[in-house]
């Protein structure tokens, strides 16, 4: 039997339809976009179930062996967060075709850009050079500001902050990137691994920090979130929903990814904390803010900016804990991402549904909704209990798994910001959802709309429910870090 | 999987699939809608009567899922489950005739139904889970489905006691969390048994696990409505009657109650929850909320925040027996668990008959309803008299075990506390038995929308719950040593408790 190469081909199929949308055109575009999508999940899926079958794969294209060639690999992360992209890009696929067929500004170039986007995303879960992950980072900051952009006129200035800010993060990490190269003179992750060790020079801790300063720049940790509620509240819905679920998910995953591999030798607890006390005003910053926010789309912006706070928990509870606290930690950042990505995916989804129904997405109007929109009430539901952190959902899990990382080690004060921001976050969750159960006063008019443009957002957010009542599975593929 | 392992699962299925395919009927498919209420309804006390007679021979039901490693989801039927989830199942029938009758012609009745299936659902799940990890996720899945019963209405007011309601219940959900999970952290597992499990951890922990109790009752005790938490019980009256009556008897507050008496003698255990010095703060603290519930009850004017009070303080009641520690303590405590179900969902229904066929909201307007609604009238007596601790009702056997158990324990203050309870309640239910049955109507109804038909006083489907739940009052006082009467079974639960304690 012929052994199939899944780690190529995962990257490969999205670049191939992304450019034969690019000639084909928007009409087309749609169908390529959903047989690649089906592949490349049936492809994540597998590659996930090799990994969970115990060794790490590696592969390397055109046989140069490191450090000549350049190296890819997937370990268990990798595999998860594979698995998280492809599972989210597939349904919006459904849901973009629905949303342009309505709405259509914006649709000539979505299909292409989202292939290279996700083409690009791919490769850097499973590239083990850290120049080639600049690259594959540039390319994905790249692919989401023209998304941006597609939005229209009004969502140049958005794009364009959003360009700094994606230039600026990826500047700096390449600073750190030709530090790292001048000092030790290699880039692949394994040969790097080995030689940061505690005694490395001075050089090695400014390009930890220009590396890492640069990630958490992409990932808008806060104070660095100021380009985000703008570029994705102002985006066009299908193009909000991967930005949220999936891009900041991939630059938070580079910087997991390093500090892991590369800079724990060299940091001590307090750098833990630095990031953690970030996380943490991430968290309070971007729940206050969405309460404050009078539309839909930028209260789901503003969220995400909360939700990526619990992300950076991770440094704190990982960085020279116990073991298990570590173990604990990853596992719970993880969910949190998926958790994370599938909930905001479906709300993202479901604010535009809202908009093509009624042509806006102010919170206050939306008196009678449940009438008219059952499944988006739902969807918005639903996916705001995962992001509640409250059971059944992967967001409990998430939380459950993070709040005994920091008992474990003996760090009590990120649970306290950690039950804290779930109880922001019920409250802007059901700033929302109280509309649902208000009687409808003004007559609002509400558009009929086609199924597809309800069902996926609506099935993201049960995935999300779903995947915290069996986890089991998907810890093992993600393993010890 | 076996028919042991299946039976819990069936009798949580057995709403929640209703409830799933009821939120999808369109509002006009009346028929189908009753027909799954009722089918599911029924089932479930088919299922349950079914796991009852097993329990009584040793049977074991118990049904295991692995969410990830080391967290599982165990629904197990053990007697004091049992007696739980019978509670619910019966009362959740006679509410569902009831709330049928009630809603007749409102809107959203579907999305109503629903919610109400999945409270029922979460509510028997807080009753058979069999470890801390699944109490949690049913009573925090209770809290997301009462919500949108509370706010049914859709009012301004409404929405403004739906907040206060999420934020008092979410609130007390996470400090629950946080000792959920550190008891996790210290122990590995925590399952319900017999006797608790913490003891195994040694002196060296024992301030750590004072502080995961007071986080524990503190996170339950909301739902409890333990004094200064029980705040959010008087506001959520703006619900719906039936809601009220479920969330009163036998949902939200019970849930609350239940999860104080797993916590102190399946986690904790009874002796050793006595051992760290902890059982006295907690029966003081249920003795403050009984005399303050009953003083507060005197003073309101409105019917259901009347009875609102009256649950803070009868609640609480359970958790004086459970503090009180030793067998005669905890069957009075477990019994009055059924017992002030069953009193308090009469009073509620009949409350609510009478706005819905009066238009009466206020004590002060209840003159002369005895002599309109003769029947309700009778009902709502016996649940009072039964509030009273009367011969012949539920509330005296529950008192009698109260009373005994706090004199074996040597707290003779706590014996103080329920004569004055006593004498309190009469204070507050007699004024408004006095005007119902002896004044003579002054004014017209406020809003009479029901007419009477011949010996009908209201909607047959609005009367028929109350009288059946006054005639279980009346039973389980007066057929107490019945061997299938609550006090039976709850002397069994003690039994097993404590047999296993000393062995």
């Amino acid at each position: 039997m012929i052994e199939i190469e899944l780690i190529p081909l995962i990257i490969l199929v999205p670049l191939l339809w992304a450019s034969l949308a690019f000639i084909a055109g928007p009409a087309h575009g749609w169908k390529l976009a959903l047989g690649g999508s089906t592949l490349q999940l049936v492809l994540a899926w597998r590659l996930a179930a090799e990994v969970g079958g115990g060794a790490d794969r590696v592969h390397v294209p055109g046989g140069w062996e490191a450090p000549l060639g350049i190296a890819l690999s997937a370990d268990g992360l990798a595999a998860v967060m594979l698995l998280l992209a492809q599972g989210v890009a597939l349904p919006l696929a459904f849901y973009a075709r629905a949303y342009f067929a309505r709405h259509p500004e914006g649709a000539h170039t979505f299909w292409p850009l989202t292939g290279f986007l996700l083409a690009a995303m791919n490769a850097l879960f499973l590239s083990a050079d850290i120049f080639n992950l600049y690259v594959t980072l540039e390319l994905v900051g790249l692919a989401a500001v023209g998304l941006v952009a597609s939005g229209g006129a009004g969502s140049v200035a958005a794009a364009l902050r959003y360009l700094l800010a994606t230039l600026l993060g990826s500047g700096s990490y390449l600073l750190g990137v030709a530090l790292l190269y001048g000092a030790y003179g290699t880039v692949t992750l394994p040969e790097l691994a080995s030689q940061v060790t505690e005694a490395s020079p001075p050089v090695a801790m400014l390009a930890a920090g220009l590396m890492l300063a640069g990630m958490a720049v992409k990932t808008a940790l806060f104070p660095f979130h100021f380009w985000l509620p703008p570029a994705h509240g102002g985006a066009p819905s299908p193009v909000s929903a991967l930005l949220s679920a999936l891009v900041i998910k991939a630059s938070f995953y580079l910087a997991a990814r390093l500090w892991l591999a590369l800079f724990l030798p060299l940091a001590t607890p307090s750098w833990g904390q630095v990031i953690g006390v970030l996380g943490a005003a991430a968290i309070f910053w971007g729940s206050f803010m969405a309460l404050r926010q009078a539309r839909l789309k930028m209260l789901i912006a503003y969220s995400t900016v909360a939700q990526v706070g619990y992300l950076f928990l991770f440094f704190p509870l990982a960085t020279h804990t116990e073991p298990a606290a570590a173990q604990s930690a990853l596992q719970g950042v993880t969910l949190q991402a998926l958790a994370h990505g599938l909930a905001k995916a479906a709300m993202f989804a479901a604010a535009g549904a809202v908009i093509l129904s009624t042509g806006h997405d102010r919170i206050m109007q939306l008196g009678g909704i449940t009438a008219h929109m059952p499944v988006t009430v739902f969807t918005l539901a639903i996916a705001g209990v995962s992001l509640m952190g409250l059971p059944p959902s992967a967001g409990f899990l998430a939380k459950w798994l993070l709040i005994d990382s920091a008992i474990v080690s003996g760090q009590w004060w990120w649970i306290v910001v950690m039950i804290a921001g779930g109880l922001l976050t019920a409250a802007y969750v059901f700033k929302v959802l109280r509309h649902a159960f208000l009687r409808a006063e003004q007559s609002e008019v509400y558009k009929p709309l086609p199924r597809l443009v309800e069902w996926p957002g609506f099935l993201l957010a049960v995935a999300s429910l779903a995947l915290g009542l069996r986890a089991a599975e998907l810890l093992n593929v993600l393993g010890t870090p | 999987m076996t028919w042991n392992d299946a039976l819990p699962l069936l009798v949580l299925s057995s709403s929640l699939l209703p409830g799933f395919i009821i939120f999808n009927l369109p509002e006009e498919r009346r028929g189908m809608r009753t027909a799954l209420n009722l089918a599911g309804a029924g089932l479930k006390l088919v299922f349950i009567a079914f796991m009852l007679w097993g329990v009584a021979r040793g049977e074991r039901y118990e049904f295991r899922y692995a969410i990830v490693p080391g967290l599982e989801l165990v629904l197990r039927a053990d007697a004091l489950a049992m007696l739980f989830v019978t509670l619910s199942a019966a009362l959740w029938f006679l509410t569902t005739l009831y709330a049928i009758g009630y809603l007749e012609g409102s809107p959203h009745r579907s999305r109503f139904f629903g919610f109400f299936s999945l409270c029922v659902t979460a509510t028997v799940g807080v009753a058979m889970a069999g470890n801390l990890f699944s109490f949690f996720f049913f009573y925090e899945l209770l809290t997301l489905s009462t919500y949108p019963l509370v706010v049914h209405r859709g009012k301004a007011s409404t929405m403004k006691a739906g907040n206060i309601y999420l934020a008092y219940t979410l609130a007390g959900g996470a400090v629950l969390l946080t000792g959920v999970v550190w008891l996790y952290g210290l122990l590995g597992r925590v399952e319900f048994v017999p006797g608790g499990s913490v003891s195994v951890l040694g002196p060296a922990y024992a301030d750590q696990l004072r502080l995961v109790f007071g986080l524990l009752v503190a996170g339950v005790g909301v739902k409890a409505a333990l004094v200064p938490l029980h705040g959010w019980l008087p506001k959520a009256m703006v619900a719906p009657a039936p809601v009220s009556a479920l969330l009163h008897a036998v949902a939200v507050v019970k849930a609350g109650a239940f999860g104080i008496v797993r916590i102190v003698y399946e986690v904790y255990g009874a002796d050793f929850t006595h051992g760290l010095g902890l059982s006295a703060p907690l029966a003081v603290l249920a003795g403050i909320t009984i005399l303050w519930g009953s003083l507060r009850a005197l003073f309101q004017d409105d019917l259901k925040r009347r009875l609102a009070y009256s649950t803070v303080s009868q609640v609480s009641y359970i958790v004086l027996g459970v503090a009180l520690v030793g067998p005669i303590g905890t069957i009075g405590g477990l019994v009055h668990l059924v017992h002030q179900g069953i009193m308090k969902i009469t009073l509620f229904f009949c409350a609510g008959n009478y706005a819905e066929t009066l238009g009466i909201h206020k004590v002060s307007e209840m003159n002369g309803a005895g002599r309109r609604m003769p029947l309700t009238t009778l009902a709502f007596s016996v649940g009072a008299l039964g509030m009273m601790s009367a011969p012949f009702t539920a509330g005296y056997v529950s008192k009698h075990y109260l009373t005994e158990g706090a004199a074996v324990a040597g707290a003779p203050w706590a014996e103080w506390v329920l004569l004055a309870s006593s004498v309190l309640n009469a204070a507050y239910f007699l004024p408004i038995l006095y005007r119902a049955w002896f004044k003579r109507q002054e004014d017209a109804w406020p809003e009479e929308s029901i007419p009477r038909r011949g010996w009908l006083e209201t909607n047959g489907l609005l009367l028929a719950p109350p009288l059946v739940s006054a005639v279980a009052v009346l039973a389980a006082g007066s057929l107490s040593e019945h061997p299938w009467s609550p006090l039976s079974w709850a002397k069994l639960i003690a039994e097993r408790q404590y047999v296993s304690v000393e062995r």
